[in-house]
Formats: C-alpha cells, sequence, structure tokens
C-alpha cells in the first residue's frame, strides 16, 4: 500500500489565468484543495509612498496604474477625496461628463472581465468579441484625453476639457484599402457624443450575444453555477462590495445608497444575485452592462441640452486658462504658483468612495494643511475580496481556482497598489 | 448638487454622533464630526469592546469594515521649505530633509478603520493612537474577518503589531524584505536595489545607487481662508 500525502501546488505568479502576477500556495488533498495562500506584492508599487512625496494633482496619473482596465474610475475616488478636503465641488456639467465617463468605464472594465473569466473557463469566443466593443470605449477615452487608457482626465474641480465637437478620424495609409478607411470612419462623422450615442444603441444588441454564447451554455453553467458561493452573512463580513456583495442578494449600490456625481439624477436599476455563485455574479455583472448603457443615455441627451463649464472658476485649486495667462499677471501667477508648489488643502482627513465596477474604491486622504497629502490610503475593492480566496476555493476543484479567480475580477494594479 | 442626499446624510450622522456620545460615555473617547464624516478615537485598551459594541449594537450595526491602515504621524505639520537667516548672497530659502530622523512619541502611529453599516447606510472612522515604543494593538479579525489582509498590510508597511491575529506576516513587500517602508523614515528609494549577477548566476541586492532628490518642496502655507476652520476642529467634543 503506497503512502497517501497532500501535496503543495504552487499556482503563477506568471499563469495566464492569474490575471496578472498572483502567486498562489495551494495544498492539495488529491484534486481538492485544503488551503489557498496567495503571496500578493508581486506589482507592489508604493503608490500611497509615491503620493505623499509629490502635491496633490500629480498623483492623478498614478490613479490610472492601479486598476489598469478601470482607470477614470479610480480617479474618480481621488479626486472626491481631494475636493471634499478642499471644500470645492465641480460644475454639474463635469459631474455629467465624470458619470458618463464612470459608466463607460464600467462597461470598459466588464468587457474585459467577461473575456478573460469565459477565456480562463473555456470560451474562447467571448473574448474576442469583447475586445472588439472595448476598443470603440477606449477610442472615447482617446478622444476626450488623448490617451487610450491612462487618461489623468478627471482633475481636483472637473475634468481637463469639455467633450470634443469632432470625433477624430482614421487617416488613409497603405496598409488599408480607403474602402476600409470610409467603412471605419462611418460612425466618426460627428461629434463624441455622436459617436457614443451611436455605439450604445448597439451595445445591448451585442450584450445579448454574449448571452446567447454563455447564458444557457451546459459547459459554463457546469463550471460556474453552485461554485464558490458566499452566503450574505459572509459576504458582509468579508468585506466584499460591488457585484461580489449583490451577486450575494444585498443591493448595495453607492450610487444609489451614497450617491455623488449626477446618479441622484438619473435613473437605472441595482441588479442582485440569489444565489451568491459565481453564476450569479456572471448575471449581475451582465445585467450592470446594460444599466450602465441607461445611465449613459441619460447623460448624452443631458450633456446635448447643457453646454456649460467643466471646471470651477477658482483659481487656488484650478490652472486658468491658457489664454488669460498670456495677457493676465495674475493668472500668470496663478498658474506659476499652482505647477511649482500645488495647492494646500486644510488641516483633516477626509474619505471618499466611488462605485468602481470592482466595488467600493476609496480613498483616504490626511492633510497637515501642506501641499502633498500626508497620507493616502487607497482602498482597493479587489483587496478584501483577494483575502478571501482561501475561503471561497476550500473544498472545490483545482479547475474551479481559476474560475474563482474569474469571478472575483482581480486585477493586480490595485491590489498590490 | 445632492442636496436631499447631504441632509439625510447630515442627520445620520447627527445621530450616531449622539448615539456613540451616549454609548462610550466616560471611556476616554473622542468624537468630532466634520466634512460629513464621524471619526472616533478611542483608546488601545478599549478597542476590541467598543469594536464589538459598534458590530452588534443595533444603535450602529458596522457589519463591514471597511478599510483599515497605518498612519505614521512623526512628521505631521512639518515644513521641508524652510526660511534660512537671510544672508547678502540673497536667496534664504532652503529644503530641510527630515527623512532620516522621526521623533517617536506616544502618538506617533495610528490604525484607522473606516467601518460602514449597510443596514443603516452609515459610516464611521476609528483611530487607534499608539506609540512608538511599544506598537502593538488587538487584533479585530475575530470581529470582522476582512481585518485580516489589512492588519498584515499594517504591519508589513509600518511595523505595527496586531496581538491576537492568526497568521501576522508580510504581505505586500518581497520575500526577506527588511524594515517598515511606509515608516516617514524610510526613505522613499529604498534601501536595497536588486539586479542580477552574470558571475554569481543569481540575484543580488546592494545599497542603492540613486540618490533621494526632492522636486517639490513640501510646504504648509497659512490660509486666511481656513483659520475659522482649523480654530473649531480645536474643540472636538468629548464623549
Amino acid at each position: 500500500m503506497p503512502e497517501i500525502r497532500n501535496y503543495t501546488l504552487n499556482f503563477g505568479p506568471q499563469h495566464p489565468s492569474a490575471h496578472g502576477v498572483l502567486r498562489l500556495v495551494l495544498e492539495m488533498d488529491g484534486e481538492v484543495i485544503e488551503r489557498a495562500d496567495p503571496h500578493i506584492g508581486l506589482l507592489h508599487r508604493a503608490t500611497e509612498k509615491l503620493a505623499e512625496s509629490k502635491p496633490y494633482s500629480q498623483s492623478i496619473p498614478y490613479m490610472d496604474r492601479l486598476d489598469y482596465v478601470s482607470m477614470m474610475c479610480n480617479e474618480h475616488g481621488y479626486v472626491r477625496a481631494v475636493e471634499k478636503l478642499l471644500g470645492v465641488e465641480a460644475p454639474i456639467r463635469a459631474q455629467y461628463i465624470r458619470t458618463m465617463f464612470d459608466e463607460i468605464t464600467r462597461i470598459l472594465n466588464h468587457l474585459m472581465w467577461l473575456g478573460t473569466h469565459a477565456l480562463d473557463i473555456g470560451a474562447m469566443t467571448v473574448f474576442l468579441y469583447a475586445f472588439r466593443e472595448r476598443e470603440d470605449l477606449m477610442d472615447c477615452y482617446e478622444a476626450v484625453s488623448g490617451a487610450r487608457m491612462h487618461a489623468a482626465y478627471y482633475r481636483v474641480g472637473g475634468v481637463y476639457r469639455d467633450l470634443p465637437d469632432q470625433m477624430p478620424q482614421y487617416e488613409t495609409n497603405q496598409f488599408r484599402s480607403d474602402a476600409d478607411i470610409a467603412r471605419k470612419n462611418e460612425t466618426r462623422q460627428g461629434s463624441l457624443l455622436d459617436f457614443i450615442e451611436e455605439f450604445i444603441g448597439r451595445f445591448p444588441g451585442l450584450v445579448d450575444e454574449y448571452e446567447t454564447l454563455l447564458t444557457d451554455n451546459r459547459i459554463w453553467k457546469q463550471r460556474t453555477v453552485g461554485i464558490a458561493v458566499v452566503s450574505p452573512e459572509r459576504a458582509l463580513d468579508l468585506g466584499f462590495t460591488g457585484p461580489m456583495l449583490r451577486g450575494s442578494g444585498i443591493a448595495w449600490d453607492l450610487r444609489k445608497k451614497q450617491s455623488y456625481a449626477a446618479y441622484d439624477k438619473v435613473d437605472f436599476e441595482i441588479p442582485v444575485g440569489v444565489n451568491g455563485d459565481c453564476y450569479d455574479r456572471y448575471l449581475v455583472r451582465m445585467e450592470e452592462m446594460r444599466q450602465s448603457v441607461a445611465i449613459i443615455k441619460q447623460c448624452v441627451h443631458w450633456l446635448r441640452e447643457n453646454p456649460g463649464p467643466v471646471m470651477i472658476d477658482d483659481h487656488k485649486v484650478a490652472p486658468p486658462l491658457r489664454g488669460d495667462m498670456k495677457d493676465g499677471m495674475e493668472s500668470l501667477i496663478h498658474h506659476f504658483k499652482l505647477f511649482t508648489e500645488g495647492f494646500c488643502p486644510p488641516v483633516g482627513e477626509a474619505y471618499a468612495a466611488v462605485e468602481a465596477p470592482k466595488g467600493e474604491f476609496g480613498c483616504y486622504v490626511i492633510s497637515d494643511g501642506s501641499n502633498k497629502p500626508y497620507r493616502l490610503k487607497i482602498r482597493a475593492p479587489g483587496f478584501p475580496h483577494l483575502a478571501a480566496m482561501d475561503e471561497m476555493t476550500r473544498g472545490h476543484m483545482l479547475s474551479d481556482v481559476t474560475a474563482v479567480i474569474g469571478t472575483m475580477d482581480v486585477v493586480f494594479g490595485e491590489i498590490d497598489r | 448638487m445632492n442636496d436631499k442626499v447631504q441632509t439625510q446624510a447630515q442627520q445620520r450622522h447627527d445621530a450616531l454622533v449622539e448615539a456613540i456620545t451616549e454609548a462610550f460615555a466616560g471611556q476616554g473617547c473622542e468624537v468630532v464630526h466634520r466634512l460629513d464624516e464621524v471619526t472616533l478615537t478611542v483608546p488601545r485598551d478599549k478597542l476590541i469592546e467598543i469594536a464589538g459594541v459598534l458590530k452588534t449594537d443595533a444603535r450602529f450595526g458596522f457589519e463591514q469594515l471597511i478599510d483599515a491602515c497605518g498612519v505614521d504621524y512623526s512628521h505631521y505639520g512639518k515644513s521641508e521649505w524652510v526660511t534660512t537667516a537671510s544672508s547678502s548672497s540673497g536667496y534664504g530659502r532652503g529644503v530641510t530633509r527630515a527623512e532620516t530622523s522621526a521623533e517617536g512619541g506616544a502618538t506617533r502611529y495610528a490604525v484607522v478603520y473606516h467601518l460602514l453599516s449597510v443596514a443603516k447606510n452609515q459610516r464611521l472612522r476609528v483611530r487607534v493612537f499608539i506609540d512608538d515604543e511599544y506598537p502593538v494593538v488587538d487584533s479585530v479579525v475575530a470581529i470582522w474577518s476582512a481585518a485580516d489582509w489589512f492588519e498584515r498590510e499594517a504591519f508589513d508597511l509600518y511595523g505595527i503589531l496586531f496581538d491576537g491575529h492568526p497568521d501576522l506576516r508580510r504581505i505586500l513587500t518581497d520575500y526577506g524584505f527588511m524594515g517598515h517602508p511606509f515608516r516617514k523614515d524610510f526613505p522613499l528609494e529604498g534601501q536595497v536595489e536588486m539586479r542580477y549577477d552574470p558571475e554569481k548566476q543569481r540575484v543580488v541586492y546592494e545599497p542603492v545607487k540613486i540618490e533621494s532628490r526632492t522636486l517639490v518642496p513640501k510646504v504648509i502655507r497659512e490660509d486666511n481662508r481656513y483659520i475659522d476652520e482649523q480654530n473649531n476642529q480645536q474643540g472636538g467634543a468629548d464623549a
């Protein structure tokens, strides 16, 4: 009789389904997991310490690099915390722009999650479909900020600039035929809002398309139904937020309950799961994409009707216009002070959270009255989710680990910070 | 914007301050209600008791620990950009770097917990001050499971020990890392750098070669717009 013993399996840190650099040490009994110990920090860049060494406004681009698939939501959490500390509020048009881009970001994030989650547990096609749509949304990012991903578009006191009147178009080149370029430019003839409107017009049909591939798919259900069930009580105790909490049946959404930006002026529903398993969390996120479309539609409508400023007119916080600087001494001084020293918020501390696609993204800022944050703590939604890895995988098979990583929607930029 | 939401939040917070004042009277706590946020500072030896009440008592119902983090207050309120004695040569200001020294004392460190009540839709910040000599605080893992990794992180980055934590290991830094990098006396560029040594055929650690620079000095401005607020803040209500 051979001796039977448990063995320890190393998973990652470089593994395609680890969604970045996650090292898991798994204690296995045959193919069943007895204990999972995630080792994180391989992408730790000390964002918080870096932020403590530079003026407030220079940390905004770092926020993009936290959760690098939901960039603008991270910026939103940070600028809200600083705005709260300063006691300023962005103009209403900037609030609507932020709401619209938060929802664009949510779709971007959920498409990334859907594609990789499905790929991890065996469905190839969805990944390709999802990335096709992500391309259009990243074009919206590019049109408004100049960068496809790391936008740095939200600023303290508003947004960097108003929405462009002309959507950038593809230029003719030697690799594509003119007819092909013309076809690609068909939807880009008008403004950015026209482009977004066209996108959200066809996007619900595309979500249906993903759903035909997955929702009633026998293999998909075998891999997700009843996997990693979390009860509502445990979900609260483990610090879950966002779709992870709603998948367990708790209707908690900061956009509704502790409303910010223009979320109290738009209509949408909070989808809630029943069983708290991977399948319910999948359904919740799919419905969230449809709700995002509804929010974007209302924002586009409002933004068309209501022109106005997108930045506050307080030059102690927001830089003056370039033109004013050319012939105004005061503007020039303001600009110089803002870009060499930055602004000094009053002594105090503030915590501001947004409903990021993954859950509650919060920034806790302590100010000692200087031009740099004394302490910045970033509350990443993925951090407590991954902490529950052990509890969620215990007793499941090795192949379910990838399903659990997928359902948690982990991104190591924000977990390791 | 959000006027209705804000007045509702204001009322909830006022009620919360009242409930806290009533429940923890005479325990040496301090309550501050500022910027629409309620902060409760508790003495170190009362933390577990108070945290238990905050979670289970129907008046509070903080079933969720949203965040826990360490803070190092040793450079708090210190400017790097100081006026030196004016000289005939002109420029009389310079950057003083205080990074190698950190003052200790009874309130050098703090652990800050952010609590959320889903049922009552309210938030609370709880702060515990810890001294430099003996930076230990009781672990709240038994009350909120979410505290597990947050406390490991605070231990890793600040060296704060959590008494009763089931598995207090480093979490974010490298295997074998020395020091606690988020302490204010730990340099931003670190102490060691790592490279692959082709001769030794392995990774080696060496002292960092890059020099520390201050691009924008830390400066504290006296701002007349904020003077009223600061005066108000000093008179925090005692519970």
